[in-house]
């Protein structure tokens, strides 16, 4: 039996665990450094998309199936190195995602009221990471810089009524600020035009649906240039092309009063953030497209604009994060790989693979890694076939051991679903789907709890 | 609400969409694949992997397609999943073409 570590709980590595496990030629232990699974749905995906949680139904039924095992609270890198894994199991999957986001790269970027899109969503969706983070809701006027799902996310929970998040797992603090918030305006700026809005039409469409808001956006925005006019017109343009339609049917509405509004802003680029203590504001400078179909770039015209707001998200795109005894492509922000195998100086190294996000970088959707890692199980489980020289490897046996002697209090897939009854028992007392824990400790608790008792 | 196949995978079947589902909703005959509108959680992974278009949300169906929101509710109900890529049809790239794709 192969022995398999899988690094990361998210989609990339669920479906990497569930392709191997269906072999049943391999044993899978999953390394997650939070106590708890399922990474971007339990904390990426917003919490007024519920039906979008639901793979993690799909990820408990992996979780059940014979050799699969969960281990919490383990940070790869630091807690054990990839040295000592490779020596404990006969390959190694890295899924650990896009971890951090790419800054602007502008003066004043670092500005109080100048955050990152994922800071956000980490902290309404309760991600210990971000308990910390303040965000100044008192403001009116709000920035969105970039136009992909993320980006609809951050402004969606922002111009929502906070009465139709209360039913939502949203985290409790993001509630509570949000029950306070005097936001009004919101501009959700992208470098390129309407063509080019990276959104899917579903996303979008959800925008002009929020109750008491309203789209705002400049007709003369949606005039398309030669290019982008044949982009839409290309099977391969669909998404744009619905797209299109939708903004042009926001452009159409009746200008109508409304608490908040939703300002799309098109072929603009921040160029500086300006402010004293706290943000000021943005200045963003008119671009203009300039290339064939599909590889148009935006490039800036010198004209300036000065736009004032004192709250910034950036969702300019995500990169991985390095990791110790990995060869990192610091460009791309991902693993460098040849279909899942990590290659080091053109050559394969052997045992280590890569799936999801941190193979391929941040595109598409949940189920997109299910291909993805389909691709890196078959390629690992064909190398490991042709391998007729096989060692044993003592995979848990010895890791598991070692992480004790280290102090680590691991969590298994057992106390999940402990921690999982849980919050939905915290949640129903206030009409959610569940009360997350956000904090690691008081996640641990409930696990010696109920061991206790 | 969900996500449908319609008549243009009918004796094509490629089965891309099966790879990208992260519910396994997909149900097969011997002619093409429906989703169950059930367990589908319409995150339209699917839609833009499809090399004939014949996947569509049913926000963006056109008018003359929507007796196909009822065939895939009776049919995926019918027929068992289908949970990897399998072959295409014979012929499949054929009507690939001729379907202007």
């Amino acid at each position: 039996m192969l022995k398999i570590a899988v690094v990361g709980s998210g989609p990339s590595g669920f479906y990497t665990a569930e392709a191997l496990l269906k072999s049943s030629k391999a044993e899978v232990d999953m390394l997650e450094r939070l106590p708890v699974p399922y990474g971007l749905v339990r904390y990426g995906v917003a919490p007024d998309h519920p039906k979008l949680k639901l793979p993690a139904t799909t990820y408990a039924r992996t979780a059940a199936l014979s050799g699969f095992r969960f281990v919490g609270g383990v940070t790869v890198g630091k807690d054990v190195s990839v040295e000592e894994l490779r020596d404990a199991y006969h390959a190694v999957v890295f899924c650990c995602g896009a971890e951090t986001d790419r800054e602007l790269g502008i003066p004043g970027e670092n500005l109080p009221g100048s955050h990152a899109a994922t800071a956000f969503v980490g902290w309404y969706n309760g991600h210990p990471d971000f308990l910390q983070h303040s965000f100044d809701l008192t403001q009116e006027q709000v920035v969105i810089i970039g136009q992909g799902n993320v980006a609809a996310d951050v402004c969606r929970i922002l111009a929502k009524p906070v009465d139709d998040l209360r039913q939502t797992d949203i985290a409790e603090h993001a509630l509570q600020a949000l029950a306070e918030s005097r936001v009004r305006e919101i501009h959700i700026i992208g470098r390129r035009g309407p063509a080019q809005a990276k959104f899917t039409d579903k996303e979008l469409r959800e925008l002009g649906e929020i109750p008491q808001a309203c789209v705002s956006l400049d007709p003369a925005d949606l005039v398309l240039d030669p290019a982008s006019a044949k982009e839409i017109e290309d099977p391969r343009g669909q998404t744009a092309a619905w797209n299109m339609a939708l903004l042009r049917e926001f452009a159409s509405r009746p200008l109508a009063q409304a608490r908040r509004r939703i300002h799309f802003r098109f072929l603009e680029s921040p160029v500086a953030l300006y402010g004293g203590q706290n943000l000021g504001g943005a200045v963003l400078e008119k671009n203009r497209l300039e290339g064939f179909p599909f590889g148009q770039r935006a490039l800036g015209t010198g004209v300036t604009a000065r736009l004032d707001c004192g709250l910034l998200f950036r969702s300019v795109g995500y990169k991985g994060l390095e990791m110790p005894g990995l060869p990192f492509d610091e460009r791309r922000g991902i693993i460098p790989n040849r279909e899942g195998r990590v290659i080091r100086d053109g050559l394969p190294l052997t045992g280590m693979y890569c799936a999801g996000w941190i193979k391929r970088g941040p595109s598409g959707i949940i189920g997109t890694n299910r291909a993805d890692a389909v691709e890196t199980a078959n390629h690992l489980l064909t190398d490991m076939h042709t391998n007729a020289s096989l060692p044993s490897k003592a995979g848990a046996s010895v890791l598991l051991p070692m992480l004790a002697s280290r102090g680590l209090r691991c969590t298994s897939f057992e106390d999940w679903l402990k921690i999982d009854a849980a919050e939905i028992a915290r949640g129903a007392e206030a009409g959610k789907p569940r009360e997350k824990f956000v904090r690691i400790k008081d996640m641990l608790d409930i696990v010696s709890h109920q061991a206790a008792a | 609400m969900a996500t449908l196949v319609t008549d243009n995978c009918d004796l094509c079947r490629f089965t891309d969409c099966v790879t990208v589902c992260p519910m396994v909703c997909f149900h097969a005959d011997d002619k093409m694949l429906y989703i169950d509108p059930v367990v589908c959680i319409d995150c339209g992974a699917c839609i833009p992997v499809c090399p004939v278009r014949a996947i569509y949300e049913v926000k963006n169906l056109p008018p003359d397609k929507h007796h196909w929101i009822a065939i895939n509710a009776e049919r995926s109900a019918a027929l068992p999943l289908i949970t990897d890529k399998s072959q295409p049809l014979p012929g499949a790239l054929e009507r690939k073409k001729q379907l202007g794709f």
